[in-house]
């Protein structure tokens, strides 16, 4: 398991790196494993823009029935999300950006869970399994 | 900060993004790109993105930027090479680089370019 720093762009490539090394070390297609890096690398600007910088968490894990996936944690100790249901709809952004950051990146994994509450940080866990 | 470089052929810019691209990366791209169309008058822009392994919303948005700049200066953009794993990812996460044209390759969006495809 790997714990990475989010302090700046080049360790947003470094997440990158990282997720596509995991992904394709558990065996997930190639589509599949471009979904999930271009995910992580949607989360982990969102660490690092909105969160103000924080860690990316990346292990492999195994369901049940035996299937292997990559998961990865994001947690930063930012101003947090008044309303994460808002947050995860299209178009729904802070300012420049397109708003498809969050919504998006959630389309593009298996398992998607965002925890947070203003004041006391942001972290998302994504999880995207083998076929 | 690695910087992509912009080669005039013709009255084409060609840009290769043969980087692992950082947000950083994009924006100057953008500005390299509008400075150099100012001093050239080039009328095209190809950018081959064949080693590129994935588009985010934010290279994505930054791209669909540069064809709006690049028109502001009379001239068309063509993104070439994208893969289609990355063709599937940037449809999924919903963005359809609206107003920029795309073609298979660099010989292709030339074609385009000078209206003989």
């Amino acid at each position: 398991m790997d714990e990475l720093p989010i302090q700046s762009g080049d360790d947003v490539v470094r997440v990158r790196h990282q997720a596509r090394v995991a992904a394709a070390g558990c065996g997930l297609s190639l589509v599949d494993q471009t979904k999930l890096v271009t995910a992580a690398s949607e989360l982990a600007r969102n660490t690092l823009v909105h969160g103000g910088g924080g860690t990316a968490r990346i292990e492999v894990v195994r369901s049940g029935n035996g299937r292997s996936g990559v998961k990865i944690g994001f947690a930063d100790n930012g101003p947090g999300i008044g309303d994460t249901e808002l947050a995860l709809t299209d178009g729904w952004s802070t300012g420049n950006g397109l708003g498809l950051g969050l919504s998006g990146a959630r389309r593009l994994v298996d398992e998607f869970e965002l925890s947070s509450e203003p004041g006391a940080g942001t972290t998302v866990v994504v999880v995207k399994w083998s076929r | 900060m690695d910087r992509v470089p912009i080669v005039k052929i013709g009255r084409t810019l060609f840009v290769s993004i043969q980087i692992d691209l950082e947000d950083e990366s994009v924006v100057r791209l953008q500005e390299d790109l509008a400075d150099e169309l100012a001093a050239t008058g080039a009328t095209g822009v190809i950018i081959d993105i064949t080693a590129v392994e994935i588009v985010d919303s934010f290279i994505g948005r930054m791209l669909t930027m540069i064809g709006s700049i690049s028109r502001l200066f009379d001239a068309e953009t063509v993104i070439v090479g994208m893969r289609p794993a990355v063709a599937i990812t940037l449809t999924e996460l919903g963005l359809s680089l609206h107003g920029v044209r795309t073609a298979l390759n660099a010989e292709k969006g030339l074609a385009l370019l000078n209206g003989t495809d």
